[in-house]
């Protein structure tokens, strides 16, 4: 009955906040019509403040010929040339690289099998065979050359940073803070940068993946270390252990798999890093990408997407597998196989060295041609069967829903904004969601880079709405079937994998350069990682519960939305949180289709040395934006709860 | 069971000693020609005019003087940058870029000047073909007020849209179009894959659109695209940005190679110095890459082998 009376506490409440809501938005609007165009701080896309003239002018003060720096860019470089060597370049005064394709998958399948299970092992070999045959296998060597080594000194770096966060509550809330400014922060706003410390090429790209690739490894392996039980803890200390003992005996035994978790993280972030760091030089499948779409030739994009897709999938299920491997656990018969198996990769390994048919992957079937082909066939009939219609559908929402929203953020008056968002912050998350507010909207003000945030504000507005919903409905609809989660699964893998810039020219014939096409690329990004937290958590709802509601006669809606969405409360959160972020990393891909504004600013920076310093405050505008709606939506989510749970103890 | 185990170890057998049928690493290793070109790192710039002058001083340097090329696919900017750190050696195509030879030249003097490339680079704004050929007065930049409520979009608040390209690229749209008091919006389409899938949309589907855009390019390969005329350059006509109201100038493209390169002797430098040819021999290469789909290097030997002449005269020869 505990559910019932929860209700009827919120139905008490809700209508206060949302008639609160309502008045303030008429308020705004009423407003708006008597104050439109008033200090709306415009700014043209030549035109630059002071400060960003300043932060132009002292773009070079750091990092020119930096002892320090140099020293890590050739170690950096030479680890990632090293591994080049091993798996994708000619070297060692040969015309292949030291290990052929037949020792790269015999290496590759045995490690999957001896740390994960024989499935991952035929999985791994059939997914780099598949590259091989669509005539990719060099530029996919490459870029797993470059991926290993971000995410090898990602994890150097993270595991040591996260174990700390693990122990120590100080760090713990420092870090929470510096992550997320690297996970929102785009990535271009690093890469022009990071080239004035280490230069161009494989070093600054590893670099810039490690920035993108670590957060998630430190966030999951301090998560991992304080759900260790304290019970645990204090057992191991009541007999005598000490603080290592602890620390390597019972703490990083017991959080292996959430750690695990973490490293897999890591990997996707660092392959989804790909086409981006081909910016700086990179080598591999991002070079591939980015040449094939000068042409506009989606098939031959296409093909190298789906390689990374398919080395994502691959190392995904590996890394998964290792973590559900219990620990230690090798019997007799197993570790006589793993032997064997040992001197089979040996024999490959030698094979790969010594005969050209095992060392250079054939190119007598090429499946990648075909692929291709396929590929831009099916753009091309979609875009002729669905043209006409597509326009319909931007034009509507664009001057239904986007325009007045964009008009009204940026024709009022600054301050008006201002104190009306703060507003709605205080109604929704109490203080703790107003304070963060005002300070961001202020620093907004300050970049200089004002309107162009409102632009981008509302775009990511009605993005993030779609982006729920659509997670929303699939997530709940995988979540009660396992059937659909099955398939469902994979198609989410490619959509979060694949690089945005594969379906950037699909898009544009759809739906033209405009900020709808922003929008629907953000969504087409975000809506995966959505739907994957929200299944999670609506099949972690305890099946008693789910149960007990059916016994009843509850219709399916009801069991939905009254037990295992409420439920499911925390998921929701976390989801709607996750698909906002996934939205704002989407901003400057966004730029590159026709949204303008804050992307265009920071893409432009990228390109211009003129407007670098603009496209930096652009940079920060962004994870200003990021910040602000993080902690309203944090703090609105804890008052709900709040109530919630004050309402169940009556 | 044992006779399964049996045809499995058979079965590796075989299979070891059918590979070792084939081809040993390393037999046919080709016999080192010319004589000490070295390597040179060649910055690729993300169009395919330059693609295309890549391909042939790379096919040239390679087959005729035996040197390694190494292409890096970079933007203009960053491949500056390369200059100073020894990343990359030779730019083929610079388009301007005063205050960059300013930093990397006069300042720094990491580059050098070596001459031009031959084309001459156009950028200004553009219509499709068949707009032109409907609206003819509409190449005249007077008529474009005329026909501003044709170019409307969603992006455009109500005005014409005027489409802009790449931020690589400097503009100074804005401050011609309220100079010119066009009634029109700027819209960034963002990138050049944007403006390239923009004109093809509108010839193919027959919709106006006003863009930005510049000569050589592959695309006028496939469509061929009409240049709006503004009014005239003038020199120093652009001296203050917020001033302009005249026509973009036209380019001469030349090629930057660092100081190193330069002082290194190698016979690739003069080649590299030497080689100057048209706009018309670029788009000729420039469209077998994009619109035939030949490799760089196929598209290379067979503009070599239809022009020796000018080869010759790049290597020296006769």
């Amino acid at each position: 009955m505990a559910s019932i009376t929860g209700s009827v506490e919120i139905e008490v409440r809700r209508p206060r906040r949302s008639v609160v809501v309502g008045v303030l938005l008429v308020a705004w609007v009423a407003l708006y019509f008597v104050l439109r165009g008033i200090d709306t701080l415009v700014l043209g896309g030549q035109e630059t403040t002071a400060l960003h003239r300043w932060l132009t002018e002292h773009r070079d003060d750091v990092g020119q010929g930096n002892v320090f720096f140099d020293a890590i860019r050739i170690a950096v470089d030479h680890f990632v040339v090293l591994l080049q060597d091993l798996i994708s370049q000619p070297s060692f005064d040969r015309p292949v690289p030291a290990i052929g394709w037949l020792g790269v998958i015999a290496i590759s399948a045995y490690c999957a099998w001896a740390f994960g299970n024989w499935k991952v092992a035929v999985l791994t070999a059939a997914g780099l065979g598949f590259v091989g045959l669509q005539g990719l296998w060099q530029e996919s060597m490459d870029t797993l050359s470059l991926t290993i080594a971000a995410v090898l000194l990602s994890l150097l770096v993270a595991i040591p940073l996260g174990i700390w966060a693990g122990l120590s509550d100080r760090a713990f809330k420092v870090a929470t803070l510096v992550l997320d400014l690297m996970q929102t922060l785009p990535t271009f706003v690093y890469l022009a940068p990071l080239t004035l410390f280490f230069a161009i090429g494989p070093a600054a790209a590893t670099i810039a993946t490690l920035i993108y690739a670590a957060p998630p490894a430190v966030r999951l392996t301090a998560h991992a270390i304080r759900s260790v039980p304290p019970e645990s803890v204090e057992a191991a200390r009541s007999l005598g252990s000490t603080r290592g003992q602890t620390l390597t005996k019972v703490l990083l035994p017991m959080s292996r798999s959430t750690v695990v978790v973490g490293i897999n993280q890591t990997i996707m972030a660092a392959l989804s890093m790909v086409t981006v760091a081909a910016l700086i030089d990179a080598p591999g499948l991002g070079q591939t990408v980015l040449k094939a779409l000068q042409t506009l030739d989606v098939g031959v994009a296409f093909n190298a997407g789906l390689a990374i897709v398919v080395i994502a999938i691959v190392l995904d299920r590996v890394t998964t597998a290792a973590g559900d491997r219990p620990w230690r656990t090798a019997n007799r018969r197993r570790r006589l196989l793993l032997a064997a198996g040992a001197v089979a990769v040996l024999v490959a390994v030698w094979f790969s060295r010594t005969y050209v048919w095992a060392a250079e992957f054939p190119s007598t079937v090429n499946v990648g041609s075909r692929i291709a082909v396929i590929a831009s066939d099916v753009t091309d009939w979609v875009q002729n069967v669905f043209g006409g219609f597509t326009y319909g559908v931007r034009d509507a929402v664009t001057n239904g829903l986007l325009n007045p929203l964009e008009g009204l953020l940026t024709g009022s008056p600054w301050w008006l904004v201002t104190v009306v968002v703060v507003a709605l912050a205080f109604v929704l998350g109490g203080w703790r969601g107003a304070v963060p507010a005002a300070v961001c909207l202020g620093l907004l003000v300050a970049t200089g880079v004002w309107q162009d945030s409102m632009v981008t504000l509302a775009s990511t507005l009605l993005a993030t709405v779609v982006v729920v919903a659509v997670g929303l409905a699939l997530g709940v609809w995988a979540g009660r079937n396992r059937r659909v989660d099955t398939w469902i699964r994979p198609v989410l893998d490619a959509g979060q994998t694949m690089p945005p810039f594969v379906y950037l020219v699909p898009f544009l014939a759809l739906f033209g350069t405009s900020r709808f096409t922003a929008i629907a690329a953000a969504v087409v990004f975000a809506v995966p990682v959505t739907t994957k937290i929200v299944a999670d958590g609506i099949r972690a709802v305890p099946v008693a519960t789910v149960e007990a509601a059916n016994s009843v006669g509850s219709s399916s809606w009801q069991v939905i939305s009254k037990v295992q969405l409420p439920v499911a409360r925390r998921a929701i959160t976390l989801a709607v949180n996750q698909g906002l972020i996934y939205v704002l990393s989407m901003v400057v891909v966004g730029g590159l289709v026709g949204a303008g504004a804050l992307g265009y600013d920071v893409a432009a920076g990228f390109a211009q040395s003129e407007l670098y310093g603009k496209g930096l405050a652009a940079g920060l505008a962004i994870v200003l934006l990021g910040v602000m709606l993080d902690r309203i939506t944090q703090a609105a989510a804890r008052r709900t709860e709040n109530f919630t749970t004050r309402g169940d103890k009556r | 069971m044992k006779k399964l185990r049996y045809a499995g170890v058979l079965t590796a057998v075989a299979l070891a000693l059918a590979g070792c049928g084939g081809q040993k690493v390393g037999e046919d290793k080709p016999a080192a020609a010319g004589k000490d070109c070295g390597t040179f790192n060649l910055t690729v710039s993300p169009w395919v005019g330059y693609e295309a002058n890549a391909a042939v001083v790379s096919y040239v340097a390679t087959k005729d003087l035996g040197c390694k090329v190494v292409k890096k696919d970079l933007k203009e900017e960053i491949a500056w940058q390369g200059f100073s750190t020894g990343e990359v050696d030779v730019n083929l195509e610079n388009w301007g870029h005063e205050d960059l030879k300013k930093k990397y030249i006069t300042d720094d003097k990491v580059a050098v000047e070596a001459g031009s490339t031959g084309v001459k680079g156009i950028i200004g704004w553009y219509v499709p073909p068949w707009m032109a050929a409907k609206y003819p007065d509409i190449t005249d930049w007077k008529n474009l007020n005329k026909y501003a409520a044709l170019f409307k979009t969603s992006e455009s608040g109500g005005k014409g849209q005027l489409l802009d390209g790449d931020p690589s690229y400097v503009t100074n749209d804005e401050a011609l179009v309220k100079n010119l008091s066009l009634n029109y919006k700027v819209v960034q389409s963002g990138s050049e894959t944007a403006l390239i899938q923009a004109f093809r949309d509108a010839e193919k589907n027959k919709k106006p659109l006003l863009a930005y855009f510049y000569e050589p390019q592959w695309f006028f390969n496939e469509v061929k695209l009409v240049k709006i005329n503004l009014p005239a350059y003038k020199a120093g006509c652009d001296a203050d940005p917020a001033k302009v109201a005249c026509d973009y100038p036209p380019y001469d493209l030349d090629k930057i190679v660092s100081k190193k390169f330069a002082d290194s002797g190698s016979p690739a430098y003069d080649l590299v110095k030497n080689f100057k040819w048209t706009n018309e021999d670029q788009n000729a290469v420039a469209r077998m890459i994009a619109v035939d789909k030949m490799t760089p290097d196929q598209a290379a030997q067979k503009w070599v082998d239809q022009n020796q002449s000018k080869v010759n005269t790049w290597l020296g020869k006769n």
